[in-house]
């Protein structure tokens, strides 16, 4: 099956510094898929580039065959509507309630009536686990993990096919992350999603993912995540046989 | 038609088809409120012919299943309900409905509700205001007694910010408004053969009045607006409480440095306002009604009292400290929203304004007592 986002020699460079250096990425339908890296390899770039945020240096990015590198807004347009983008921190609107909020993509793209598109919302809202009194608040009465949740239904607004979730769980007490971790995996199941993940969160990352892209020297080690766990390359090993990364293994391992 | 119905023999099949999803609920939604319901009393439902079921189209097939159900009818599945519809049914166990909107007030409740807000409002922006003046005069008290905490280099460079860079904008006002006067007044003054009063109108009303008056309008708009803005926007980062987190007054590091900043920088750029408009009036005064440069110095100094100068550039430093105050006071008062950002720096704008011409009033009567 050809694969939902496909990324191909992709190069980005900010002057003399090279982020991204020829990677190459393939992601499936209906799969978690989790992106590492350390601090400064270039996540947050490789998330943008396939949004179609920012145009990378060479390359190519195709979401569901469609190339997304050098396109038109008018033509991202309906590539945008297939995904759905949870920021790391919310990116909610502040000045709309959190029911407003979920609504924007819909009344934006689609004429519906205003009470279908209040329905959809609160559908969305009661989705990721919350009440309906928490519709009328603003972002700023939120806590932490109320605002990573509106963020998220905010993504689901459009019934896209891909969530892109950038550090879902940052910031967020072990048990709020552990229930997130849970409600982002019934959605993926409920909803046929592929989910696209950045994390630290090694938790997270054995909980939930498929398989595993490392961003090291520029390029992307994929594999399952018995084989990143496997790999020789020092900076994996590190990042998962160090200190903390031995402590989430063996959770893991004795979970089942 | 997303649906077709079908009699087989006493029992009704409804044959969902075509896509169901998002991109199809504006124009699939209507048809299905408008479309008659079928009367039987048992009906099958057959999702097997739908090409597409997102959970958009799922909450819209189930609330036609509901509304069959409300109908009387008994509804089956075949060959099975679409897994969709029980996703949504997991995550609506429990709901409530949500609550109904406030019902909108009547004209006179809702007149004496506004009325009332609006006074409770006003009482709380005098109030914090006031509270704000206190705590700047005890930050300015605690800044003036040791040199570390005055922060000199933050005072430059609000200097810098608020004064030298806008030398151009004021200079090129100031000029062009003493034109305009020296224009009209030369206009008028021709009826009674005293053109030469010209000078004396534009050097009184520029020294006076219009140079201090003008400067401090174009601060406000420049400045007044950035210290709320740059204050606000760091309140919503949440910078003022990592500040005050880390043992720093936030009144002492970022009020105190941009009022003593404006208090410096307006009265210098109040004297390029008076040399500019003079320079304008002396221009005109050439080009309208003939008078050489070294005879206009001549009338300018015969038209000036000791003073004239004196009671305009008197009125910068209060300015400075009305623009810089409201500005700093509006940009601490956003609390959550980047709407709010928006609204108070346009409050920190249009009120300086306002106190700056109400000051200056108040100045005019003051020295028309004093007699100067």
């Amino acid at each position: 099956m050809a694969p939902v986002i496909e990324v191909q020699g992709l190069v980005n460079r900010f002057g003399r510094q090279v982020v991204h250096d020829g990677l190459d990425l393939a992601i499936r339908s209906g799969e978690v898929f989790c992106i590492v890296g350390g601090s400064g390899s270039g996540k947050s770039v490789l998330l943008r580039t396939m949004l179609g945020l920012q145009r990378p240096s060479a390359g190519s990015v195709r979401i569901e065959g469609r190339e997304v590198v050098r396109q038109s807004a008018q033509a991202l347009i309906a590539v945008k509507r297939r995904y759905g983008v949870m920021f790391q921190r919310g990116a909610l609107f502040s000045s709309l309630t959190v029911a407003q909020n979920v609504e924007l993509p819909i009344r934006e793209h689609f004429a519906v009536t205003r009470e279908l598109a209040r329905e959809l919302a609160l559908l969305r809202i009661r989705m990721v686990g919350l009440g309906v009194e928490a519709a009328s608040k603003y972002p700023a009465e939120l806590s932490g993990g109320m605002t990573k949740r509106v963020a998220l239904a905010r993504a689901l607004a459009l019934d896209p096919v891909i969530l892109f979730l950038d550090e879902p769980t940052s910031g967020l007490d072990p048990i709020s992350a552990a229930a997130f971790d849970e409600l982002v995996l019934e959605l993926q199941r409920g909803l046929g999603l592929t989910v696209v993940m950045i994390t630290h969160d090694l938790d997270t990352i054995f909980r939930v993912s498929n398989r595993v892209g490392v961003i090291v020297d520029g390029r992307m080690i994929t594999g399952t995540l018995e084989e990143i766990v496997d790999s020789a390359h020092p900076w994996i090993r590190q990042y998962f046989h160090g200190e903390r990364g031995r402590a989430s293994r063996g959770e893991a391992t004795s979970d089942g | 038609m997303p649906f077709e119905l079908r009699d087989e023999g006493g029992r009704q099949r409804i044959v969902l088809r075509g896509r169901w999803t998002v991109v199809e609920a504006p124009a699939l939604e209507p048809r299905l409120r408008a479309a008659p319901l079928p009367a039987a009393r048992e009906l099958m439902l057959e999702a097997s012919g739908l090409e597409a079921l997102d959970i958009t189209g799922a909450w819209l097939l189930r609330d036609l299943e509901r509304r069959l159900r409300e109908s009387g009818a008994i509804v089956a599945w075949a060959p099975g309900r679409p897994a969709p519809l029980d996703f949504i049914d997991r995550t609506m166990t429990g709901s409530r409905p949500p609550p109904p909107d406030e019902e909108p007030l009547s004209l006179i409740t809702g007149t004496l509700h506004g009325v009332g807000r609006a006074t409770v409002l006003a009482r709380e922006g005098a109030l914090d205001a006031l509270g704000f003046v206190g705590i700047v005069t005890a930050g300015f008290g605690r800044a003036l007694t040791s040199l570390k905490r005055l922060r000199l280099p933050s005072v430059v460079r609000h200097v810098y910010e608020t004064g030298l860079t806008a030398v151009p904008i004021v200079a090129l006002i100031a000029f062009l408004i003493a034109v305009i006067v020296a224009y009209i007044g030369a206009q008028q003054l021709r009826k009674f053969g005293g053109e030469i009063f010209v000078v004396d109108l534009v050097t009184v009303s520029v020294l006076r009045e219009l140079g201090v008056l003008l400067t401090a309008i174009i601060v406000a708009g420049r400045s007044g607006s950035a210290f709320a803005a740059e204050i606000g926007a760091m309140k919503l980062n949440e910078e003022v409480d990592a500040l005050r987190a880390m043992g720093m007054d936030p009144v002492e590091v970022l009020v105190v440095p941009r009022i003593l900043g404006l208090v410096l920088a307006l009265p210098a750029l109040t004297v390029v306002a008076d040399a500019m408009g003079l320079a304008g009036g002396a221009l005109l005064s050439w080009y309208l009604i003939d008078i050489p440069f070294n005879q206009y110095v001549e009338r300018v100094q015969g038209s000036i009292s000791e003073f004239t100068f004196w009671v305009g550039i008197i009125k910068a430093p209060v300015f400075a400290v009305l623009i810089a105050t409201v500005g700093t006071l509006r940009g601490m008062q956003v609390r959550t929203s980047s709407r709010e950002l928006g609204r108070l720096t346009t409050v920190a704008v249009v009120q300086s304004i306002f106190l700056v011409i109400l000051a200056d009033a108040l100045f005019a009567v003051l020295f028309m007592e004093l007699d100067i």
